[in-house]
């Protein structure tokens, strides 16, 4: 019988049974009596030993009466308070700045306080690999479709009254560290018409862009190389850098003072019901409705079935794995249900280097007609900068190693070709890091410099 | 009974801990708020009532502000798009000078003003001064199609920071003499931005609050605005001993701290 004891004391580590407790003061009584017998020689660290006892005795006696008052957190079931909730309206699965942009927007929509119940899910409390908080941070104007601008406005705005939308009473103000040094894009003779176009598009939708020629570059920015440059593109206003973790942290605390809940873990399942209804042309269709999604807890075999009604797939560059585990596309071809997510995950890498001659404060974030960018990253001399592949050369996304090849060959070629001063840059590799980005099969559409 | 306590007490601990890791009170380096302030906090973290009033205080005030720089469009339809610009430099409690014009027109600490301005019809801005104002981004509306301004002082304005300053970009041929000192809200980013005004020729950045490493900023927009006069007065620049090997000691720690997270990630 006490061996059972002993051994169901050392299986629970806080809660416990008021019988086990006793056993662990026994326990430790037991301990206690060793070292009295070993070190009789010694006179004050026994009585010290003792006392020390008597203390952590009289600590585990007021614990327990306070677990044992009602109002207390102490329940005899060991319930593992880092699993979500069992049910919830709304679960978003990815934490990323999309994922916790929508969890705010959603309990800020709702018209009743308390409402609303969102979880919001993501798999790797640490970011390592979230495309968020590794992206280069950049907002611009300037793109080609009308719809691209007014949301990149739009986002300015929001960014500009950041603290009254996203600040919380009684905590310290946002500071996202914006940059409005603006962008800056070279075009060759190609590409010049297709620059103006979207100029003109790009003014009648509000965005604050001018255009510029070779001399009046070369006036403003003396250390570009003008070769080859047609025409450039400079955004005035709304347009620059800013940090991506802060915005996010912002989301994530006003969205959690607002009553959504966070959750460490990853949906590796689901359960869903099926209507089997007939359409016009007498075929049979099978609805799908989600029931529930089986989170799974990380490095445990644990897992929470959260029953909800909606599903929120926010999970950037591994959504598409996501909708496989939905089974978005797993109907026959030619069908509606056939149509899988049409989003892949594409690997972008992101160098950080030290030049002490380059441009100053003024540097834009300058994108050449090559494909290569560069940005200015703080004041201490140091650059960001990266490039496009081209379609055929796309990286493995399978893992995130970043190749150094492609800085030498790809890049710095045409930045020293640009700018003169970048022919003496030395890589910081300790800073190196490669980001995947989610890639619209589409359009193309790269997600990671719109916020 | 003894729960009650208990929870009380509970509750006590869990407040006192809140407010000692809570924010720092805005510019001050006081180390624990008032007592009233103290006491507003911890009745907001158990009744929902008194955020619910905190709330409404503290978006009243906002409000206070974006009435103060509401756009002016009866006045531009009446009047014309000068004597509107004119009259809100005057609702703010501002001064200006016409072009062309050599006395000021300003309103006195108790917001009465000449209306002898309204007699120059179509004339622009030459010289605006709104020290001490509660001009802001949206407010910079009334002022942009002010061809003519030249000289611009902020001084001391609470709701400037680097979108106005961006903005400004409005009057980047005309503008000369800017006067951006003791803005609580500008960071190194606005001031990238003011790049754009070409014709800046005299810049006062003294005592911004909001830069982290002033002398650097310092040199770096010298070297931006070749020909612009840069004042910065009130910064400490000292490179003293014991101020360089602190900052070395923290340089080396936060190379080592970026090796190691480097090496854990990958």
């Amino acid at each position: 019988m006490l061996t059972w004891r002993r051994l169901h004391v050392k299986a629970s580590a806080v809660h416990g049974l008021l019988t086990s407790r006793l056993v662990t003061e026994q326990h430790t009584w037991v301990h206690g009596h060793l070292p009295l017998c070993q070190s009789l020689s010694t006179g004050t660290p026994v009585r010290n030993d003792f006392f020390k006892d008597l203390e952590a005795q009289f600590a585990a006696a007021r614990q327990k009466a306070a677990d044992a008052m009602p109002g207390s957190s102490w329940s005899p079931i060991e319930i593992n308070p880092n699993l979500p909730p069992e049910r919830a309206d709304i679960v978003i699965v990815g934490g990323g700045v999309v994922g916790w942009s929508i969890a705010y927007w959603l309990k800020q929509k709702e018209r009743v306080r308390g409402a609303l119940k969102v979880v919001v899910l993501e798999k790797d409390p640490t970011y390592a690999q979230a495309s968020t908080v590794l992206s280069a941070g950049g907002i611009r104007q300037q793109f080609s479709l009308p719809e691209n601008i007014h949301l990149s406005l739009a986002s300015a705005d929001f960014m500009r009254n950041i603290n009254d939308y996203l600040g919380v009473l009684d905590e310290e103000p946002i500071d996202l560290q914006f940059n409005h040094s603006g962008y800056l894009f070279l075009a060759s003779e190609d590409v010049a018409h297709i620059m103006e176009e979207n100029y003109s598009t790009q003014r009648d939708a509000g965005a604050k862009v001018s255009l510029l020629s070779p001399t009046q570059l070369k006036e403003k920015f003396p250390w570009i190389n003008t070769d080859g440059v047609v025409l450039a593109s400079y955004g005035l206003e709304n347009e620059g850098w800013f940090d991506p973790w802060t915005l996010l942290n912002a989301f994530r605390r006003k969205a959690m003072s607002m009553g959504v809940v966070q959750c460490c873990g990853e949906v590796t399942d689901f359960k869903y019901s099926v209507n089997r209804a007939m359409t016009t042309e007498g075929k049979s269709l099978d609805i799908r409705r989600i029931k529930s999604v089986k989170v799974q807890m990380p490095n445990s075999l644990e897992y929470q079935p959260v029953e909800c009604a909606i599903v929120v797939n926010a999970a950037g560059a591994f959504s598409s794995k996501l909708a496989q585990i939905l089974r978005v596309g797993s109907g026959a071809k030619n069908t509606f249900e056939g149509i899988s997510l049409p989003v892949e995950p594409r690997k972008r890498f992101v160098y950080v280097f030290h030049c002490p001659d380059g441009p100053g404060l003024d540097t834009p974030f300058l994108v050449d007609y090559s494909g290569v960018y560069f940005r200015r990253e703080g004041l201490g001399g140091n650059y960001i900068t990266g490039a496009s592949p081209e379609e055929e050369k796309e990286p493995d996304p399978g893992n995130l190693e970043v190749d150094h090849e492609f800085f030498m060959e790809k890049i710095w070629p045409n930045l020293a070709h640009r700018i003169p001063a970048f022919e003496k840059l030395k890589v910081r590799v300790e800073t190196l890091s490669s980001s995947l980005v989610v890639f619209n099969l589409s359009g193309a559409a790269d997600l990671k410099t719109k916020v | 009974m003894s729960a009650h306590l208990m929870s009380l007490h509970r509750c006590c601990q869990r407040s006192a801990r809140l407010l000692v890791a809570g924010r720092p009170w805005s510019s001050s380096s006081v180390s624990s708020p008032p007592l009233h302030t103290r006491l507003l906090l911890f009745l907001t973290q158990r009744f929902y009532d008194v955020e619910m009033l905190l709330r409404w205080r503290s978006q009243q005030g906002q409000r206070r502000v974006q009435k103060k720089n509401a756009y002016y469009s009866y006045t531009q339809h009446f009047h014309g798009a000068d004597i509107a610009a004119a009259f809100y430099v005057l609702s703010l409690k501002g001064g200006f000078r016409y072009v062309g014009q050599s006395d000021w027109f300003h309103t006195d600490k108790r917001g009465q003003f000449n209306w002898n301005f309204l007699n120059h019809k179509d004339t622009p801005l030459e010289e605006v001064d709104m020290s001490c104002s509660l001009i802001s981004y949206s407010g910079l509306e009334n002022l942009v199609g002010q061809q003519s301004l030249r000289t611009l002082s902020l001084q001391g304005c609470p709701e400037v920071d680097d979108w106005f300053l961006a903005r400004l970009h409005v009057f980047q041929d005309s503008l000369e003499e800017l006067d951006i000192s003791h803005c609580p809200r500008i960071t190194t980013g606005g001031l990238a931005a003011l790049r754009n005004l070409k014709g800046l020729r005299r810049l006062d950045m003294s005592s911004l609050p909001g830069l982290s490493n002033p002398g650097l900023v310092i040199i770096l927009l010298e070297e931006m605005l070749p020909q612009c006069q840069i004042i910065a007065s009130g910064y400490d620049l000292s490179l003293s001993q014991e101020g360089i090997e602190e900052r070395n000691e923290q340089h080396e720690q936060g190379h080592e701290s970026d090796k190691s997270e480097k090496q854990a990630i990958y």
